[in-house]
């Protein structure tokens, strides 16, 4: 059945070397690998429902005034795109489903690919010649996040209003170009006639391409590196343990390609996800108490809440208080993620080629670092819901913010003390383990890095 | 030898175990497939559709899965790494024809100046592109003033306000006459026992029987602040939780806002209703590099 179209296409392109040798390209298989993976499958969900999800929306903020099945909003104006969202919500069938599908496809897909950062940084899979590719991995991350901040704003609800005016302010707060970027992103102070068309390119066009390249880029050079493996027996610097590409791993992929849609099928059929009508359309002068983004910006949300009420007059110039949450700290953040891979080999002397992955254990200053950072945004994605904690704790909210303020920089703290020890701890039985085994006879040698 | 027999017999009921699975899971997607038609072309309800979706889906993937781990062999494979270094000659032919290359290019100094002048002023030309995204110059745009003297206060329905409009300890939204809705323009009018003011002398004018009003737009991050807490006489943003206390001047008392929200004065007009006698006392809304101080 293959024979034909691999002679006619081969006759042309001459790909038979190659594509042979692609078969049986070695994919590892430990569990930890699908996080990746999982990431893809829903970005392929993202692109299928993102297209069948712009046949219906309307980018356009001219005022219509609503008349449909949704009798709570009848005779209401609003705009044309948000109009469109109802409309697909509730008048074309399965809209609401593939509206529904996307958004969830999104909240994993941001999930899967911090899952993913989170186990190669773990593993120091990011070490040498792997820097590129962390590079890539990491800038993937912030274009989700912007991909999915800007497509929550396209609907022009309540929610996605205030969301675009904090995200302006924030813009604005930049010292000495802020003005001017700002309104060249938003087309003008938020709300702007031009802002939602603006969301719109950025959502369908510039961020989707983007990640479809580095996408394209980072799988390449995966490809071309090979994956890391865990230690163990057969594998070393020189040699990759796993499944072959075919016919083993293509089976496994698309099972769990299938299995992801799913699971977000299931999600988008079963559980609300942005009711935007019960929000009804922006308003301005409205807000909704208890407004928070979506779970992937709630650190950010957690860090303008958190940050003193401070700015700083340098002359007559000002650089307002969301300057440093909003821009400063992201900054901080992002940076350090970036340069984390050039900066360890200054304390580690360690700038060898490694295809091993180290074991969490095995590193307790980059476990108890990376514990640390995610206690860190775990209290900010926390403090991000503040008031609504109040609300079910019946404390008081500025309660609340000082007691987040304090475990901002306790509970990080503690958490690296608790991995380094642990990770000592299982070193320790470890080391006994193998001092018996050693004692007991020769063994098996457990791979490792050697040669 | 005597367990061969025995092993292959396993293996063959292994396959055929994992062939009835994968079957069964097919046929679960099949079931989960119709079931979707069914919902689609019939009543469109959400949840089933969802649900019938994630059944074929589920049945499709389990099958794959099951298929693979009962009917495929095991077989842990392995493959050598490719050396990623190329050898030191390569890299150094690469780097010659490279530099040969580059010679032919450059061989005068001249062209090369060229070449930056033009680039740089097609790029100054792209680049203009830039201003065509935003109107109006930030600098204006963000200074513009809001409200005129004279400018009556009007209710969301564009009823004129007057100086006994709101009881104390109440509070309305006002624009300036004729401009309802301007997002920029949007006031909070609140009234207090006038007793209790404790607004600086330059401002004890501005606030006739206790009408006191100041810009809605929070001077953190621009969402109104919308609710109004009459008992300890605090406006609060719900967005970020900064509070504001209106007996002050509307100074920031708790949360991230450190900036007082801007204060619009306001006089009695012969038929006793309420005016601007001024803009705010600062442009309204967020922070930014050269707001005035």
């Amino acid at each position: 059945m293959i024979n034909r179209p691999a002679r006619w296409l081969d006759r042309r392109l001459g790909i038979a070397g190659f594509a042979r040798r692609g078969l049986d390209h070695i994919f590892p298989d430990h569990w930890s690998f699908m996080l990746g993976e999982i990431a893809m499958a829903s970005f392929a969900v993202l692109v299928m429902t993102g297209v069948y999800l712009a046949m219906f929306f309307n980018s356009s903020s001219a005022e219509v005034t609503y008349h449909g099945p949704y009798k709570a909003l009848d005779g209401v104006k609003m705009s044309a795109a948000y109009f469109s969202t109802l409309n697909l919500s509730f008048s074309v069938p399965a809209g609401l489903l593939i509206r529904q599908i996307h958004h969830w496809a999104a909240l994993v897909f941001i999930g899967a690919v911090l899952a993913h950062l989170f186990r190669v940084f773990f593993t120091a899979a990011y070490r040498s010649p792997r820097e590129i590719n962390w590079v890539i991995g990491v800038t993937l991350l912030v274009l989700a996040m912007a991909a999915g901040f800007v497509g929550y704003s396209l609907p022009d609800d309540l929610l996605s209003g205030t969301g675009l005016r904090i995200a302006y302010s924030i813009v604005l707060s930049i010292p000495i170009v802020g003005p001017r970027l700002a309104f060249v992103i938003f087309g003008g102070p938020v709300p702007s006639a031009v802002m939602i068309p603006r969301m719109y390119g950025l959502h369908v066009f510039v961020l989707p391409g983007l990640i479809v390249l580095l996408l394209g880029v980072h799988l390449a050079i995966v490809w071309r590196q090979t994956h890391t493996n865990y230690p163990g027996p057969g594998r070393s610097n020189r040699r990759i343990v796993g499944s072959r590409l075919w016919p083993t791993y293509s089976m496994k992929i698309l099972g769990l390609f299938c299995l992801v849609f799913a699971a977000l099928a299931a999600l988008g059929g079963l559980v609300q996800a942005n009711p935007i009508w019960i929000y009804g359309p922006y308003d301005p002068a409205a807000a909704l108490p208890g407004a928070q983004p979506d779970w992937y910006l709630g650190w950010a949300e957690g860090a303008l809440r958190l940050f003193p009420a401070f700015n700083l007059r340098i002359g007559h110039y000002l650089v307002p208080e969301v300057f440093f949450p909003g821009i400063l700290f992201p900054l901080l953040l992002f940076g350090g993620l970036y340069l984390y891979p050039f900066v360890e080999p200054w304390f580690t002397h360690d700038r060898d080629e490694h295809h091993i992955l180290s074991l969490p254990y095995e590193q307790p200053k980059r476990t108890a670092l990376a514990s640390a950072g995610i206690m860190m945004l775990l209290v900010l994605l926390l403090a991000g819901s503040g008031d609504v904690l109040a609300v079910l704790m019946h404390g008081s909210v500025i309660a609340i913010r000082t007691l987040f303020q304090i475990v901002f920089f306790a509970a990080p703290v503690l958490t690296a003390a608790v991995a380094y020890w642990l990770c000592w701890r299982v070193q320790r039985r470890r080391g006994r383990e193998h001092a018996r085994a050693a004692a007991a006879g020769p063994v098996p040698s457990d791979g490792g890095e050697g040669n | 030898m005597a367990d061969e027999k025995p092993l292959a017999d396993q293996e063959e009921r292994r396959q055929n175990l994992g062939m009835v699975l994968t079957m069964l899971a097919f046929a679960v997607s099949i079931a989960g497939a119709v079931g979707f038609l069914y919902v689609y072309w019939t009543n469109h309800d959400n949840g089933l559709m969802g649900a019938s979706a994630a059944v074929a889906l589920a049945g499709m993937g389990v099958g794959l899965v099951v298929w693979t781990h009962f009917l495929m062999r095991h077989e842990e494979a392995a493959a050598e790494r490719p050396v990623l270094p190329s050898s030191p000659e390569l890299r150094e032919a690469f780097v010659q024809d490279f530099v040969a290359g580059q010679d032919q290019i450059g061989r005068r100094q001249v062209l090369g100046w060229a070449t930056t002048g033009t680039l740089v002023v097609l790029g100054a030309g792209g680049l203009s592109l830039l201003r065509s995204l935003f109107g109006a110059s930030p600098e204006t745009v963000l200074k513009a003033p809001v409200w005129r003297r004279g400018d009556r206060l009007v209710t969301p329905e564009g009823r004129p306000v007057s100086v006994e409009t709101l009881e104390p300890g109440s509070t309305i939204t006002v624009f300036p006459e004729g401009r309802v809705g301007f997002v920029p323009g949007q006031t909070v009018l609140i009234r207090v026992q006038a007793d209790l003011l404790r607004l600086p002398p330059e401002r004890r004018q501005w606030a006739p029987q206790g009408n006191v009003a100041f810009s809605r737009l929070c001077t953190h991050a621009g969402c109104p602040v919308a609710l109004y807490e009459a008992t300890r006489h605090l406006l609060l943003c719900p967005c970020h939780q900064s509070t504001f206390n209106v007996l002050t001047g509307a100074q920031p008392t708790s949360g991230p806002a450190a900036r007082a929200l801007p204060q619009l004065p306001l006089y009695v007009d012969a038929h006793n209703h309420l005016r601007a006698a001024g803009d705010f006392t600062e442009p309204p809304g967020p922070g930014f590099w050269s707001l005035p101080s």
